[in-house]
């Protein structure tokens, strides 16, 4: 059913997209996201996928040829990071508004000024309010398997919005694992064909997209989107359920380890997650009841879920790869927002890790545990790790 | 148009159905007019080819119509600007090669033409 291959994240998302056979990806490079496209590059070249590839000179031309493909009716892809993210800015948000199922990688990299190439969230968390679904991966593996499910999920009929597949760069991107591959037929029949209700080049059935909509219409058009971000929260699971059946992996909302009666737990995403068991399960053997919670979907957030897990610990950290200048960090953010109609609240503290990619080891989530066991926190303040003062 | 719709019941996004712009005249948007003198015209159609709202219409006349230095001009020939939709850009008097259309304020045209 599956083989075991030696792939970094971007290799095993260039797979999925190789398995998937897109009509039309759009190429730009930019570190790290760079070798996604690079290998499908190769699958292009060496005629093993029947895409057609666009070079382009930018990314903000990268995603208006996505959206131009995805509006003529084919299925889309481009791939990006941090400066080509922001770059494609003004298109990331027509995107959702055109209503394409455009599916997007990003491989996660800090925001320039000062330019860095490594990885925090700084990108893709200054995106999360335009309106993609965003899927956040811990590993290659999630990486791939967050493809196949993102094309279905873009694409279905009650939702059709935009998807943004988050990897960390290098440490995911660039980290070689063993990764399960399903075989070619078993995803071909699990994304199927994009069947667009309406599309450009359907010439007898013509219709007007992208429109100016002013004071009368636009509000509208904007509450649809709200709608359809509403419903992929529900879809989401329905696919995950889907794909499921293929990987026997499961694909909540937030996945929960070593939950069961904690005292403390992390929330956190993406490649730290990984490092973070390894502190939960080195606790967990000198007798400290701490647990990890990683969020997957945070675009539509599960607010409900989240409180409904959270409210069954004493205290909750959340450490967060990016900042919000100003205002509480992405992911503390939300969940400080989840607690809100709690009745017990648990203690909650945030954390600010990792920011241009610097490492978050072992040792320092072993000490934020420790410090939220102690309960010693203060929800109203960001604390930092790896900082020097 | 008609009553506005709500969210629910427009089409999905901004989509809308085609050729909508038919009933979107533009027309009102002009602060210049194109004044055609068909006595000038040779009916080459770079006018027609180089209008962007495509607001001079043709047709074809057997018995043709009088032009420029008296001749009859057969065939396809332009009519006077539809000013439905004419913005009034004036790229047509800027290409027209027998200069037979000139750009005039919209008010001292419409003051002296007699509706």
């Amino acid at each position: 059913m599956f083989k075991l291959k030696a792939f970094s994240g971007a290799q095993a998302t260039a797979e999925a997209m190789r398995q998937i056979n897109p009509d039309v990806v759009v190429a730009y490079p930019i570190t790290p996201q760079t070798p996604v496209v690079e290998y499908f590059a190769q699958y292009v070249a060496d005629g093993i996928v029947d895409t057609e590839t666009i070079p382009v000179e930018s990314e903000h031309s990268a995603l208006s040829a996505a959206v131009g493909a995805a509006a003529a009716g084919a299925r889309a892809m481009c791939a990006t990071s941090s400066q080509g993210l922001a770059l494609m800015w003004e298109i990331v948000a027509a995107t959702p508004g055109l209503r394409l199922p455009i599916v997007m990688p990003v491989v996660n990299r800090a925001l320039s000024a000062p330019i860095n190439i490594h990885c925090d969230h700084s990108d893709s968390m200054g995106a999360a309010t335009v309106g993609w679904i965003q899927i956040y991966n811990e590993s290659p593996q999630e990486a791939y398997e967050s493809m196949l499910l993102a094309v279905k999920l873009a694409e279905h009929p009650d939702v059709l919005l935009p998807v943004m597949v988050m990897q960390d760069g290098f440490i995911t991107s660039h980290g070689v694992e063993n990764v399960k591959i399903l075989d070619d037929e078993t995803v071909r029949a699990f994304v199927g064909v994009r069947k667009p209700d309406r599309y450009l080049l359907d010439v007898h059935h013509p219709y007007t997209i992208g429109p100016l909509a002013l004071t009368d219409y636009y509000f509208e058009i904007k509450m649809q989107q709200e709608e359809a971000m509403i419903k992929a929260k529900a879809v989401y699971l329905e696919v995950g359920e889907e794909l499921s059946n293929i990987t026997g992996n499961k694909y909540p909302y937030f996945e929960e380890y070593r939950t069961e009666d904690a005292q403390a737990v992390v929330v956190l995403m993406n490649s730290s997650a990984g490092t973070a068991k390894d502190a939960v399960d080195e606790l967990r053997n000198e007798g400290k009841k701490v647990g990890l919670i990683k969020p997957k979907l945070f675009r539509p957030f599960p607010y409900k879920e989240m409180r409904d897990t959270l409210v069954r610990f004493p205290v909750v950290g959340v450490l967060d790869r990016s900042l919000a200048f100003g205002a509480y960090s992405p992911l503390y953010s939300e969940i400080r927002n989840s607690l809100f109609e709690a009745e017990k609240k648990p203690k909650i503290q945030n954390y600010v890790y990792g920011l241009g990619g610097r490492d978050l080891f072992k040792a320092e989530v072993k000490k934020t545990f420790e410090e939220l066991l102690s309960q010693n926190v203060d929800s109203e303040n960001h604390r930092y790790i790896g900082l020097r003062g | 148009m008609a009553e506005k719709k709500g969210w629910k019941d427009l089409m999905r996004g901004a989509d809308l159905p085609p050729a909508t712009s038919l009933e979107n005249k533009t027309g009102s948007w002009r602060t210049l007019r194109p004044k055609y003198d068909p006595s000038n015209c040779t009916h080459c159609m770079i006018c027609v080819s180089y209008c962007p709202d495509m607001a001079i219409p043709t047709t074809v006349t057997e018995e043709g119509v009088v032009g420029k230095d008296g001749r009859i001009y057969k065939g396809r020939v332009r009519l006077e600007t539809n000013f439905d939709y004419c913005k009034g850009c004036g790229i047509c008097a800027n290409e027209c090669p027998a200069k037979c259309i000139a750009m005039a304020r919209e008010e001292e045209v419409v003051e002296s033409s007699p509706k």
